[in-house]
This record gives structure tokens, sequence and C-alpha cells, in this order.
């Protein structure tokens, strides 16, 4: 019995590749049952993703068998041939297969550490195998195991914590500076495509309400009608910057349009509220001498982007605390995978031995017919006693074993002595 | 030792532990490290409360009369503040800051000595009890603003330099800092004043002299005008942020000074 993956991702294989062996998601009840024919897969699940496609599975038989019907399946299902892409296919099988699913779970495995979407894909992919009857206990454990591991790096590291993108940098860092953003208005100057992408983020984290200035007040009014916010007139935008919080200038104005003096005067009125600056015009829209201003900050697109960059080195670093406490969880399930063939075992072992002393005890007892009650119970304790005397050192070191790597050698070699085979489910 | 003193002991033990596990918390965001320096802060607390009443029990009056007590008092006053906020804002990124002050205070109260004082028939009294109590715990919530003073110049730091590391990630927001620094204002002013007040009534009704303005008096007093200050820019003026920040700190270190500088000075005695 042994884990597998057996899969190509973005690490090896091209996005062209990918998608021509990438399944949607309502198509992979499919495939999922034609990896079901073939005998050795008794437990497999299918997760295909725009950056992986994977099989996890478990096999009774060999791995080589195992791999080569997978990869068949693959190739078979969206008609693509072997040869293209079986340079690019990794298997991965027992530790390393567990420890490559926790990481994908993790989100250790994905293009951009920490991003959080790739949870959500494994759990559907993970469901969409159960309601097919395609995984069993061992693929269940690994699942809700992966999913655990999953939340404690998400916790317990900051892989998740900084934004990875300009537009996401720029909300974390209206969250560090006003909390809570819901309730936040936001100034929007120029009418720009950039501008509104930045918009439907800031919209996204629950900011409700924006004005829209633009040069083209038309322009203004069919964007600001869009996301339900105010048009204003561009003349009048310093003005409205005393009510806005968080102000995105993006205007195609070949000189500065705010400059330091205007900041100063705002804030004044403001009553010292800070107020966040978003420049990702070019040429610069604000001044960058206004960040000098108090209670005032000021970003441009370098600033941003060199956030972004920050950012994704410490999630880097954070993701190797991540791969620290995957390796403990490999470990423990790991632990409990090779305890799962001991426990049946020891069970049937045992309860085989009573079978056995119950009715050679009875045996004895009616011929011993003129045993006092004292005598029968002290023949009834010495069967005992031989028994788990007998017992005891074999369990001992059989729980011992099978804690270490090739347990299940003993058990399988004791279930063979002792004919157990058929007693186990 | 005594059950005070143990008891005493255990707390500084407690906030040993929670100090070490808040600081930790900044730098892994781990749940279970947040927690455990709670529940470490919360037995401390506990069994710091158990030590004032023990105490209260065996001298027969509030444990108020010499450094040691007033200290000890502070940092219980302090911690309960701070709890109340972790609570209410359920964020522990601030114990970091608050609970070294807390341990700080316990330590240095802990090398004081804690023979009990023997206090002359004009240091008895209710009035001067609540005069100490007030004062305490208005300086109580200086310590929170104080320490919300650091933490926000510390993330309007990060965010000014625009290369915010990870410090920044764990430090609340401005607006949250700023919040918390006013409210803590606006609690520990009015008792400030009270205290003031009180002392100023106890002092006219023993002594028929309040300002005679020796050490201990004139530094309230102008403590009392820097929080006053604050306040009235805070409010009136609109003042925020940075510049409330450091006149927080700065307000608090004086209200430190006037607390262990004058006792030193004077041994315990009030003059």
């Amino acid at each position: 019995m042994e884990i597998l993956v057996v899969g190509l991702s973005h690490n090896t294989a091209s996005i062209e590749l990918r998608e021509r062996l990438s399944i949607p998601e309502e198509d992979l009840a499919k495939p999922l049952d034609m990896l079901g024919d073939s005998t050795e897969l008794v437990e497999r699940m299918l997760l295909s993703t725009c950056n992986r496609v994977e099989v996890y599975a478990v096999t009774e038989g060999r791995v080589e068998t195992a791999v080569e019907a997978i990869a068949g399946c693959l190739a078979a299902y969206r008609n693509v041939d072997r040869s293209e892409f079986a340079d690019k296919l990794y298997t991965h099988v027992a530790a390393d297969a567990v420890r490559h699913v926790f990481r994908v779970t993790s989100s250790l495995d994905s293009m951009v550490v920490g991003e959080p979407q790739i949870l959500g894909q494994v759990k559907t992919a993970y469901s969409i195998a159960q309601t097919r009857e395609a995984t069993g206990i061992i693929l269940n454990n690994l699942l809700e195991q992966a999913f655990h591991v999953a939340k404690r790096v998400r916790t317990e590291t900051g892989i998740a914590n900084s934004a990875v993108s300009v537009s996401s940098a720029a909300v974390e860092l209206a969250r560090k500076i006003f909390g809570d953003l819901s309730g936040r208005s936001v100034l929007i100057i120029g009418a720009g495509e950039m501008a509104e992408l930045a918009l439907r983020h800031l919209l996204d984290d629950g900011v409700r309400s924006i004005l829209v200035a633009n040069r083209s007040y038309d322009r203004a009014v069919a964007l600001a009608q869009q996301y339900h916010g105010r048009a204003v007139t561009f003349e009048g935008f310093r003005q409205e910057m005393v009510g806005a919080d968080i102000v995105i200038s993006a205007t195609s104005a070949p000189h500065v349009i705010l400059k330091k003096e205007d900041v100063q005067t705002i804030i004044q009125q403001r009553r010292h509220r800070p107020i966040f600056l978003i420049d990702i015009a070019d040429p610069r829209d604000i001044d960058p001498a206004c960040h000098e201003v108090d209670n005032v900050y000021l970003y441009n697109i370098d600033d941003l982007l060199s956030v972004v960059q920050a950012n994704l080195t410490e999630r880097n670093r954070e993701a190797e605390r991540g791969e620290a406490i995957i390796e403990r969880e490999v470990n423990l399930y790991l632990h409990w995978l090779r305890s799962l063939d001991v426990v049946p075992t020891i069970v049937s072992l045992r309860r085989r031995i009573e079978e056995i002393r119950g009715a050679e005890l009875q045996r004895a007892l009616g011929r011993l017919a003129d045993l006092t009650p004292e005598q029968q119970e002290i023949i009834t304790t010495m069967s005992h006693a031989m028994v788990n005397k007998i017992l005891h050192q074999p369990m001992t070191e059989l729980k011992r074993r099978a804690a270490l790597q090739g347990g299940h050698v003993y058990t399988s070699v004791l279930r063979r002595l002792f004919g157990l085979e058929e007693r186990l489910k | 030792m005594t059950v005070d003193q143990f008891l005493f002991f255990l707390a500084l033990f407690g906030y040993l532990l929670g100090t070490l596990h808040y600081l930790l918390h900044i730098l892994s965001p781990r749940p279970s490290i947040g927690r455990v320096a709670s529940y470490a802060t919360l037995v401390g607390f506990g069994a710091h409360t158990l030590s004032h009443i023990v105490r209260l029990y065996t001298l027969g009056r509030p444990p108020l009369g010499s450094l040691y007590e007033s200290l000890s008092f502070l940092a219980w006053a302090i911690v309960l503040i701070y709890l109340v906020t972790e609570f209410r804002y359920g964020n522990r990124i601030i114990g970091a800051f608050v609970l070294p002050v807390v341990l700080l205070a316990t330590l240095t109260a802990a090398t004081l000595p804690r023979r009990i004082a023997e206090l002359g028939p004009a240091l008895q009294g209710v009035g001067l009890w609540v005069h100490v109590a007030l004062a305490v715990l208005g300086n109580a919530a200086f310590a929170l603003t104080f320490c919300t003073g650091i933490m926000y110049i510390l993330q309007e730091r990060q965010l000014k330099s625009r290369h915010p590391g990870r410090i920044h990630f764990r430090l609340p927001s401005l607006e949250l800092l700023d919040d918390i620094g006013l409210k803590a204002l606006l609690f520990g002013f009015p008792l400030l004043t009270l205290a003031l007040i009180t002392g100023a009534v106890w002092a006219e009704y023993t002594r028929a002299s309040f300002l005679n303005l020796y050490g201990r008096e004139i530094w309230s007093i102008l403590s009392w005008l820097i929080y006053g200050g604050l306040l009235y820019a805070r409010l009136s003026v609109g003042w925020r942020g940075r510049k409330a920040a450091i006149l927080a700190i700065i307000g608090f270190c004086l209200v430190f000074g006037t607390l262990i500088g004058v006792s030193l000075l004077r041994s315990g005695r009030v003059s």
C-alpha cells in the first residue's frame, strides 16, 4: 500500500501544456471514474487548476504500474500524446507524496506563495472525488490533515499577511492607516483603467463612498454611475479632498496637479485627519513633497512596486517557517498511516488467541468436573496470565516496529503466521 | 515569606511569562503564543489582586502607603486597563508594549523595602487614600497612552519610510492606536484632576497649605498641565497622530519621574 502523487505544474510544464491537459471542474467525474477502472488505484482524486494537473492516489500494487495508469489516463482523456508531457511529469511516493499534498494545499508550492485560492480548489477537487466514492480512509485522512496543515501555516506564519499586487498593496497600506475601511470614502482623479482597477479593489474591501473627478465630466459621471459613486468637477477636487480619506490620482496631466501647499491647506481643513494619497499617474500628478506633511501618506506606483517586492521576499522567508510546520505534520501523518496497519492486526490477533483460550479452558474444566470453585478460578486466572504474558512481548515489539520505516512488513508477516488475513477488512 | 509576598511574586512571575510571550507574539503570529501571554497575564493579575486584598486585611488600611505599595498598585492598575483593552479590541500586540512597563514597575517594586511603613497621623484618613488611588489609576491610563504613543510613532515611521518591514504587519492601524490613546486620555485625565482636587482638599484640611510647591505637587501640576494641554489640543484644535503621540510619551515620562524620582529622594515620605 503506497500513497503517490503524479502530475505536472508551473514548476515543470509550460502554460500551453497545462492548458491542454487541464480538466474543468464540472468534467472531473469522468476521468476520476476512468482512473478507478485501473484496479491498482484503490483511492484517487484529481486536482486541476490553471497551475497544475495532479492525481493523488493510493495503490495496492507496484508504483510503476500505477504511474503508468495515471499518465495513460491523463493522455487519453484530453487526447494529448504521452511523449509530449512524459518528461514534465513528476511522481512523489510515500512521505514525499504526503509532503507534496501538504505543500500544495498550504500554498507553498504556488506560483505566488501564500495565494488564497488553492485551498478552495483542493477542497472542491476533494469533494468531487468523495461524491464519486473515489476516496477511502487514507486519502480522506490525508486531505483532512492537509486542510488542517494549511490553516496552521496560514495562521502561524506570515505567508498570507502581505499584499503581492500593486492594488492589494495599496489596500493593505490603507488598512494600516485607517483600520477598517468600511465607511471610508475614496476620491478618484482621472477615469482611466488603472484608477478603475484600484477602485474595484477598494470596493471589495468595504469602501462605500466614492467620488470621481475627471477633466471630461461626462466620463466621470459614467464611471461614478457604474460604481454607485458621485461625479464631481475636476476644478473642485481639492475641496473634495477635505472629506475623502483615500485619493487615487491617475490623470494624464503633463504636470503636477497637487502641490504641497494645497495639501497643507487641505490637512488643516481636515483637522489633521490622516489622508492616503496614491499617485499612479505617469508622469506624476502629486508633488512628492506632499509626503513631508504630517498625517499625509503619499505613495506613487514605484513605491507600491517596491512594497510588493519587499512583501514577496517576506513571504518567501515566512514560507520557510511553513516548511518546518509541514515537516512535523508529515511525520505525524506517516505515524498515523503506519499504525493503521498495526491496530486491526493486534485486535484480531487478540481475538484469535482469546477464542483458543476460551475453548481450551472450557474443555479442560469439563474434564475436571470435581474441582472446587477456588481451583477453577486458579486455572482460569492461569490461562489469562499465560495468554497475556505470551502476547505482551510481540505486541509491544509490533507497536514499536509499526511506527518505524518498513513497519508494515512486521504486521503483514504476523497476519500470515497466525492466519489473520481473512479477518482484516 | 508572608502570604501577600508570595502572591506578589506569583504575580511577578505571571507578568514575566506574559511579557516574554507578548514579545514573542510580535515575531510569530501563532495564536497559541498569544493565548499563553494572555493567560499568564490574567493569572498574574489574579494573584496580584489577591495580594492587595491580603495586605489590606493585614494592614487594616489600603496598601497605598509606601512607594512599594504605590508602584505595585500602579502595575496592577495598568494590567487591569490593558486587559480591558485587549478584550475590547481583540489585539494582543499592544501587550508587547504594555507588559514590559508593567514588569518594570513590578520589578522596581520588588526591590523596594516591603516592611510596613509607620505612617504618621497626618498620613491617615480616607481623603489621602482616595487621592492616591485616583492618581495611580489615572497614571495607569496614561501608561496605556504612552504605549500606544510609542506604537503610533513606530507605525507612522514605517508608513512614512515607504519600506514597511515586519513590524508594520504586526502593529495595529494608526487609527486604532490613536483611538485607544485618546480614550485612555479621556479616562485618565478626569481621574488625575480629581486626584489633584482631593489632594488639595486633604492638604488644606491637615496642614492648611497645599501649594508649598515642593516636589510632588509641582510635578503633579506639571503633568496635569501637560495632559490637560494634550486633551485640549486633541479635542478643540484637532491635534492627533504623531504630535499627540509624542506629547503622550513626554507626559508619561514626567509622571513616572514624579512617582519614582521624588519618592526616592524623600525616601517614601509625603512632605
